[in-house]
């Protein structure tokens, strides 16, 4: 399997987001925002809408779009005086009627999306895995330096904020990260499915977890667990890949839950 | 020369909604080193008077000052810990006691890279001061509600505070370890001459080791030590305390 380039790419990339998904994925779960992967989803949606309209990198223009929604949805929280999720619905449903007129207005439906929507691991090329691997190394970089601060704005948000913590830089930092990682794991498991690996992995971890530390790293060794036993499996049976890796971290969880349970 | 209070309101006056006041024309003094209980019914305006002193709302009228800087305005030298209502710990994931004592390091040490040696001294001993010593590693959701709220007045103290603030620690929390949590706080206010803002609307747990109670209702209806409080308002869930 290791012999073909385009199995080689694939794990290369797919390490990288196995790795990042779940680590930015562990701020989001902890904060109570795990739909907002799935929400940047529908934002770059439109962004890769707007790349094949534009004869642009459909990648790029959906980093950018996911990050602009991103960051859209954290000033709406913030300071624009919307409760719960409500900014996230507002953003995200804009960003989706956004994708579908562009996609129309391109006349882009008979283009290849379902690469976008499913992911497309095995037509990865190197310079896709130089993109995630140099973006994907500096946000998970960015989680090492600011671990401790993002830790504390996630235990105790007001009473950080009170300590004279910057709070609302740190919850930016996050949301524009997990924009980051909706691009780079797009091609790998699609923008239908990038939040799952965001996601199962943390919720998994949990169960079997004894602090936010050992969370975090199980949580990452489910991330790229998945993403290797999913394109492994894929291979050999013959399966989409996106969907096998998905379905590889949310197996992860029942086994989790049994062993934490027969630990207890 | 006047000593810079600890804890000044001026005049002060706020509404959520024009028309509608919370608090109004509220005037108080608190001096550094003082224990002070604030308590009334709810809805009364006690939390609102809290969060005037943390910054996190803005006087309608009049002024709030915390050592004798506007409320709100950062001083590195005078920090504030504070315990909030119904304090939990992020998500599901499990917080250990260190890791949570840790995040009231933050302010001190900053937001960059991991704990240099001194500070994580400072987190072990906050944790020792509140007799947590030995548990922790031990993940929060496995500590009675009392030793949650022990472990979080642990990070407020984490970042050296001169004013500890607790908004109604005793939720959730039994008779037997609110009388504890009382002695502590006494204890900590001895040791470290902190001064502390302690709100609720149980008073009865402090009743007999705070030396000025302060009951709001819209403004301040009463202000003086526990033992010239009229009969009527005295809490009776913890008449056992009147004996201390």
């Amino acid at each position: 399997m290791l012999r073909l380039e385009f199995m080689r790419l694939a794990f290369a990339a797919g390490a990288v987001v196995g790795v990042l998904a779940p680590a930015v994925g562990f701020f989001l779960v902890e904060r109570r925002q795990s739909l907002i992967g799935d929400g940047l989803g529908h934002v770059a949606f439109a962004g890769v809408a707007a790349g094949v309209l534009l004869d642009v990198s459909p990648v790029a223009v959906a980093l950018v779009f996911a990050v602009v929604g991103a960051v859209a949805v954290e000033l709406l929280r913030t300071k624009g005086g919307t409760v719960g999720d409500q900014a996230l619905a507002l953003v995200f449903y804009v960003g989706l009627a956004l994708g579908v007129v562009l996609v129309s207005s391109a006349g882009a439906l008979n283009v290849n999306l379902f690469q976008y929507l499913f992911g497309s691991i095995l037509t990865v090329t190197w310079s896709d895995v130089w993109l995630v691997l140099a973006l994907g190394l500096a946000a998970i970089a960015t989680l090492g330096v600011l671990y401790r601060g993002l830790v504390g704005s996630v235990v105790d948000e007001e009473g950080s904020r009170v300590a004279g913590v910057a709070v609302d830089t740190l919850n930016m930092v996050v949301a524009v990260l997990a924009a980051l990682t909706v691009a780079l794991a797009m091609r790998i498991v699609g923008l239908l499915l990038v939040a799952a690996l965001m996601v199962l992995p943390v919720t998994a971890a949990g169960r079997v977890a004894w602090s936010l530390r050992s969370t975090l790293g199980i949580a990452v060794g489910i991330g790229v667990g998945s993403v290797l036993v999913g394109l492994t499996i894929a291979y050999y049976a013959d399966l989409a890949p996106g969907g096998t890796i998905v379905l590889a971290a949310g197996l992860a969880y029942p086994v989790c839950a049994i062993l934490g349970g027969a630990r207890r | 020369m006047t000593m810079v209070a600890a804890i000044e309101l001026e005049h002060v006056s706020f509404a959520y909604r024009p028309g509608v006041p919370v608090l109004a024309d509220v005037t108080l003094r608190v001096s550094e080193g003082e224990f002070l209980a604030v308590a009334g019914p709810n809805g009364g305006g006690k939390t609102t008077l809290l969060r005037l002193v943390l910054g996190l709302e803005r006087a309608s009228v009049g002024e709030v000052r915390v050592f004798g800087r506007p409320a709100g305005r950062r001083d590195r030298s005078r920090r504030i810990g504070y315990l909030p209502q119904r304090a939990g710990a992020g998500g599901e994931a499990p917080v250990t006691v260190r890791e949570l004592v840790s995040a009231g390091r933050l302010a001190p040490s900053g937001i960059f890279g991991p704990l240099r040696r001194a500070d994580r001294e400072v987190v072990d001993s906050a944790i020792a001061r509140v007799g947590l010593a030995d548990r922790a590693t031990a993940p929060l959701r496995t500590l009675s509600g009392g030793l949650r709220q022990r472990a979080f007045i642990a990070k407020a103290l984490a970042c050296e505070p001169s004013l500890l603030v607790l908004d109604e620690p005793t939720t959730g929390v039994d008779a037997e370890s609110q009388e504890s949590l009382a002695v502590l706080l006494e204890r900590l206010r001895r040791d470290l001459g902190v001064t502390i803002l302690y709100v609720s609307h149980e008073f009865g747990a402090v009743e007999h080791v705070v030396e000025r109670l302060v009951l709001v209702r819209g403004g301040i209806v009463f202000d003086g030590p526990p033992a010239d409080l009229p009969a009527v308002w005295h809490d009776p869930s913890h008449d056992h305390a009147q004996g201390h």
